[in-house]
């Protein structure tokens, strides 16, 4: 009924995963070792910087603060899966294009997280991005560019009537 | 760093989690929303033996009315309380805390339960459920009791919760036409714990105010109600609120600030808090 280690099922960016894991890991270093998917980083482990940000269940989570083994039977998603879908291309071009990211250690978790607030609010303030993104720390940009560059895809996005 | 090796059990009910916890003592954990329990496992600041998730208890999870009382599940998410049109409107106080709480990315999984259980001095929800004389209720091994959130939290990290109990639901009464409320805080940073905050309800009083409960949080090891400056308050004199809530409150320095910086941020607060109730309009 408890162990150290546990079987668990889940989908991981659409497709079936069956593994073994110990009950301590963490689903960033499960996504990261066990399944090679590098894209979510890994930097305070204690959900402070938003860089191991993933996708459980349709909602943004910190991948540290999270237990592999409590997603079993869940839907994971990380930026290789939004990547390959072209869900957030627009936003990955915009961030290129206005130099929002320069080392890109947590651009993965910007990209999923402007991603949540665009699906929920079309067009917001940017007082309403900053606020969105207050939970992931970018070492290089000094934010400013990254700010432009979601409010720069979410009237794009509200324009063109997608 | 990584957590040290844990089990990990998923309770299948409530009875069966309150069981788990008694195998063990001290050694087992029950796991909610996970976003202070596993950056104190991941930092080794505390090695269980056993998780006890409790996760899959869908009854201890959601908002629904029972007369005049607003019940909360425990495992009800912090953004589910911030987005609920029911806690707008009949537990506002809330909806003003919420967005202070964390980042979006932590409020999809952090619960009310585990923000009330875990007792920071420092949060949001303890403060607010002293000040709108919420009840909690408890399930152990004994059977279910209720605690009013002005017992509830003893000391540091410390409530009335024993080893063996699960924190099941909050009750906070609805609010009348009369319900006034304000919510302010300081802190270095949009969603860090704060500095100091004030969580306040009153009663309308004509153009002024009564049944006045003021409760700071980051000022001392739980929540503190400020008892002469609700009384000053209700007597409609903010500048002696302010000035009574040196014998109100004592803050120590902490790591964010000094005492004297806190306790004039105290009085700021207060101006703040109190103009957002007298000026509301229902
Ligand atoms: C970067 C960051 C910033 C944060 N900022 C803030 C902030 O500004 N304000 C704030 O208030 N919080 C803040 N938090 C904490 C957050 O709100 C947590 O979600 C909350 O404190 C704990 O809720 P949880 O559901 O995640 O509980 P868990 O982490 O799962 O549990 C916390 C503790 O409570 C116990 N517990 C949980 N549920 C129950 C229950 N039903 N019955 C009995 N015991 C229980 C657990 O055993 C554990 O000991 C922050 C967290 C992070 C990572
Ligand atoms: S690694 Fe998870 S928040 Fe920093
Ligand atoms: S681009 Fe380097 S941390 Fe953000």
């Amino acid at each position: 009924m408890s162990s150290l280690q546990c079987d668990i099922t889940l989908t991981v960016n659409g497709e079936t995963i069956r593994e073994t894991v110990e009950a301590r890991k963490t689903l960033v270093d499960f996504l990261r070792d066990d399944l090679g998917l590098t894209g979510s980083h890994v930097g305070c482990e204690h959900g402070f910087c938003g860089a191991c940000t993933v996708r459980l269940n349709g909602v943004i989570v910190r991948g540290c603060l999270t237990l592999a083994v409590q997603c079993d039977g869940a839907k994971v998603e990380t930026i290789e899966g939004l990547s390959d879908t072209g869900e957030c291309a627009d936003l990955q071009t915009a961030f290129e294009t206005r130099n929002a990211l320069q080392c890109g250690f947590c651009t993965p978790g910007m990209l999923l997280t402007a991603q949540e607030l665009l699906a929920s609010d079309r067009v917001p303030s940017r007082e309403a991005i900053r606020e969105h993104l207050s939970g992931n720390y970018c070492r290089c940009t000094g934010y400013h560019a990254i700010v432009d560059a979601v409010e720069a895809v979410a009237k794009a996005r509200a324009g063109s009537g997608t | 760093m990584k957590p040290a090796p844990f089990g990990y059990a998923k309770a299948r009910s409530l009875d069966e989690a309150i069981g788990l916890l008694g195998q063990q003592p001290d050694g087992v954990k029950l796991l909610a929303g996970g976003q202070s329990l596993i950056a104190t496992l991941n930092m080794r600041l505390s090695e269980p033996r056993l998780l006890v998730d409790i996760n899959g208890l869908h009854e201890l999870s959601g908002i629904r009315l029972d007369n005049d009382h607003l019940v909360i599940g425990a495992m009800t998410r912090q953004v589910e309380i911030e987005r609920s049109a029911d806690i707008a409107r009949h537990a506002p106080l809330l909806a003003k805390a919420l967005p202070h709480i964390a980042h979006p990315a932590i409020r999809n999984r952090g619960t009310i339960g585990g923000s009330i259980a875990f007792a920071d001095p420092a949060a949001e929800l303890p403060a607010c459920l002293t000040a709108l004389s919420a009840e909690i209720e408890i399930a152990g091994p004994s059977g279910k009791r209720t605690v009013r959130a002005d017992d509830f939290f003893k000391g540091l990290f410390e409530t009335a919760l024993g080893p063996q109990d699960v924190l099941t639901a909050i009750r906070i009464p609805t609010a009348l036409a009369d319900h006034r409320c304000g919510f302010d805080e300081f802190a270095r940073r949009l969603g860090d714990y704060a500095i100091v905050g004030l969580a306040a309800t009153a009663r309308a009083n004509g153009a002024g105010l009564k049944d006045v409960r003021l409760a700071y949080f980051g000022v001392g090891a739980t929540p503190v109600r400020a008892s002469r400056a609700e009384v000053a308050l209700a007597a409609g004199d903010l500048d002696k609120a302010v000035a009574s809530l040196s014998g109100d409150i004592d803050p120590q320095d902490d790591v964010q600030e000094n005492a004297a910086v806190k306790q004039h941020l105290a009085g700021v607060l207060l101006r703040r808090v109190a103009k957002q109730m007298t000026e509301a309009r229902s």
